[in-house]
């Protein structure tokens, strides 16, 4: 949501539309993200500002550090951690500003965590640290929060520290899905923060005014002329370019360029004859709610978190699914310490206090009885703690070279008006 | 002059020389600013738009010569560059017409009002330009009664305003309509009310007296607010972001892709020249045309 960027995904799957099937149990969910939402869709929005994104891009470092040799881990003399992550992604507590469970590890440890929300963007925040990444310095950060790919990024420029298993022995709780990944196959690197799906969302009354359909379940449906105009899609081009591969019966997780080309061709025809209206990021939220935009590819929990006229589906081809992964940047001064953290947070309890708060796809075992005693309805969302057969119908996206990263977004940037 | 001047002695000598010093020194803050904040990234940017890849190396660059880059980005991009000066132009244009008359309203006719009425002008301004770019999407929502009026007048060709051209170019007006107000203003206020009257007293129609005299005595106001509108929404991407379709982007969101989903940092810097030269080639067309060669 408020993010994000990319996604990944799987296999065919019928549609599952989420509103039809549980209205309570949306309206609960709703219920307790709707405040978090709200200011996620502020930072967004601010987010936007786009001279304030040159700017950062532009400036370079304002690292702490300037010892090539920072590697020498700090971790026994001082006691901190500097995390930056995305805004509105651990439990928070309106009324302080605080993290409740970041508090609680706090008092535990006796370890200072100094949390930033500044992730906003992966490209964005990768622009912001590159230099000093670059010239083998110390970003100040000991751990960052990066979608998929970027994490891939990272971990093949060397920009990360293999994480030492050792001292995260909670790390066994990784639910089987998310313990494999391609681009870091033992999870040596990165330990999955949270996960999330993109597929479709709705306003039901105007879909159902519009078309005299309940729910979309494919994009044969929502590409349909009835919808002209009133579609958009995420600009996050693994995102929507994974639903349209999946559509055209090819497997986002694996496939060709001629496919991927031809999934250009398919989403170039559809922003040409006018049935897209918009490519957008977080945008969609607010004109899917105001009902100018009456169904997109957009993320389960932006939609969920609209209330009860929304409806989010996966659709029968295959949406994608992506996860925002932890990891620790080369020359991080405070690593044993970042390995406490994310050792902490993946104690069941305290996943599921996140999961209730955050509503994303919780990737720790265990979390979904932990829930029960949050909230009992929460431990029944299929989004959160989602069954096997919904996680089997969302794909993560193929792994790409930094090459076909950047002739991929070239082509779909271009299909898309850049 | 003091030096045509031996005979006053030497004491006029060194107050002049004094002076000139005195005048150098006061321009060092502004050359300083500018060599720091223009001059140095001007430079820069000139070097990044040349520089060549690395092969197999994703957003990394090395010191070239590379020329193609600007023909590579002109042939790609051909399409946002026309785009930008065509809404910003027609921005422009709507902009003069809804702000000249306002202008001469305050001006000439708005009394003790005036300062109000200027207030006005600028009071949008105080909020955040993000948040009244957002607040045109309520405005021009589907439902709401400007695009329902024209609707319903079958007006519009894809049976919405927001996210096509005509919202962008909307946005624009909207967003750069005190840069022309103001400089208009200032330059109507300062016309001697007198010369309207000797025009009416000779008999002059009031067209012939704006036509002949009000106008052409302001066009230093109209000159500065084009250049102070079209320069700005010519570059601006936020609107196009906001208001536009993926068939408005304009040149700035090019640029900025380059920028940040790309890391193509030479055909950004590339584009951002090119864009810098086709400006200022058009301005100063335009200030000749205009005869005000004594503005620049």
């Amino acid at each position: 949501m408020a993010r994000k960027e990319n996604r990944i995904t799987h296999e065919r799957t019928k549609g599952i539309p989420m509103n039809s099937h549980r209205p309570e149990a949306i309206a609960a969910i709703a219920q307790g993200m709707r405040s978090s939402v709200s200011r996620r869709r502020l930072l967004q929005a601010a987010g936007i500002g786009g001279a304030a994104m040159l700017a950062t891009a532009c400036g370079t470092s304002s690292g702490d550090s300037t010892e090539a040799s920072a590697a020498e881990d700090m971790s026994d003399t001082e006691m901190l951690v500097n995390w930056s992550n995305w805004p509105s992604y651990l439990d928070t507590d309106e009324e302080t500003g605080t993290y409740p469970t970041l508090e609680e590890f706090k008092s535990a440890t006796g370890i200072d965590v100094t949390y930033t929300e500044d992730v906003n963007d992966n490209n964005e925040f990768f622009a912001k640290v590159r230099t000093q990444l670059e010239q083998g310095r110390d970003i100040g950060r000991d751990i960052v929060v990066l979608t998929d790919w970027m994490a891939a990024l990272w971990i093949q420029n060397g920009y990360a520290q293999k994480l030492d298993k050792a001292s995260i022995p909670n790390s066994v709780n990784l639910i089987p899905r998310l313990s494999a990944v391609e681009f870091d196959i033992n999870r040596d690197y990165t330990l999955p923060w949270q996960s999330g799906f993109a597929g479709l969302g709705y306003n039901v009354p105007a879909l159902k005014s519009a078309t005299g359909k309940d729910a979309l379940v494919s994009l044969d449906e929502l590409f349909d002329p009835a919808l002209k105009g009133r579609i958009t899609v995420l600009s996050e081009m693994r995102d929507t370019m994974g639903c349209i591969l999946a559509w055209l019966g090819y497997n986002p997780s694996d496939f060709t360029d001629a496919e991927f080309e031809e999934a250009i061709a398919a989403l170039t025809q559809q922003v040409d004859n006018g049935q897209i209206r918009q490519v957008t990021g977080n945008d969609y939220i607010g004109a899917l709610d105001s009902g100018d935009v009456i169904a997109v590819i957009g993320w389960s929990g932006d939609v969920i978190a609209l209330g009860e006229d929304f409806g989010f589906s996966l659709p029968e081809s295959g949406g994608t699914l992506w996860t925002d992964n932890m990891l620790i940047p080369s020359l991080a001064q405070h690593k044993k310490n970042a390995e406490k953290v994310m050792n902490y947070y993946y104690e069941p309890e305290v996943a599921a206090e996140v999961a209730a708060w955050v509503n994303y796809l919780c990737p720790v075992e265990g979390a979904q009885a932990a829930m029960e005693n949050i909230d009992p309805e929460l431990a029944t969302s299929e989004w959160i703690f989602p069954s096997t057969e919904i996680l089997d119908s969302a794909y993560v996206f193929m792994e790409l070279s930094a090459e076909q990263n950047e002739a991929y977004e070239r082509l779909f940037q271009k299909a898309t008006g850049n | 002059m003091v030096a045509v001047l031996p005979s006053t002695g030497s004491t006029s000598g060194v107050v002049g020389q004094r002076k000139s010093r005195t005048g150098y020194f006061l321009l060092l803050p502004g050359m300083t600013w500018l060599a720091i904040f223009f001059a140095i990234p001007f430079v820069t940017l000139f070097l990044t738009s040349l520089q060549a890849p690395v092969a197999g190396q994703s957003g990394q660059y090395v010191p070239a010569f590379q020329i193609s880059n600007y023909s590579d980005a002109l042939v790609e991009y051909w399409p946002q560059f026309l785009r930008s000066f065509v809404y910003a132009g027609i921005a422009t244009g709507l902009a003069l017409l809804i702000a000249y008359p306002l202008a001469y309203f305050i001006a000439f006719k708005a009394g003790r009002w005036r300062a109000l009425m200027l207030v006005l002008v600028i009071a949008p301004s105080f909020a955040s330009f993000l948040l009244r770019t957002y607040a045109w999407k309520t405005i021009l929502a589907d439902e709401g009664f400007i695009t329902s009026f024209f609707n319903y007048l079958h007006l519009l060709p894809d049976d919405r305003i927001l996210n096509t051209g005509i919202a962008v170019i909307a946005g624009l007006t909207y967003n750069f309509l005190p840069f022309m107000i103001l400089p208009l203003y200032a330059a109507l206020e300062k016309i001697d009310p007198r010369l309207l009257e000797a025009s009416n007293d000779l008999y002059a129609s009031a067209f012939t007296t704006f036509r002949k005299v009000t106008w052409p005595l302001s066009l230093p106001g109209v000159v500065a607010g084009t250049l102070l509108t079209f320069i700005p929404a010519t570059g601006d991407y936020i609107n196009s972001e906001l208001l536009g379709s993926t068939q408005d982007r304009m040149i700035g969101n090019v640029i900025q892709t380059n920028f940040i989903e790309f890391r193509d940092y030479p055909t950004a810097s590339a584009l951002s020249f090119v864009l810098m030269a086709s400006i200022l080639v058009l301005v100063f067309t335009y200030i000749r045309r205009a005869g005000t060669e004594d503005l620049v």
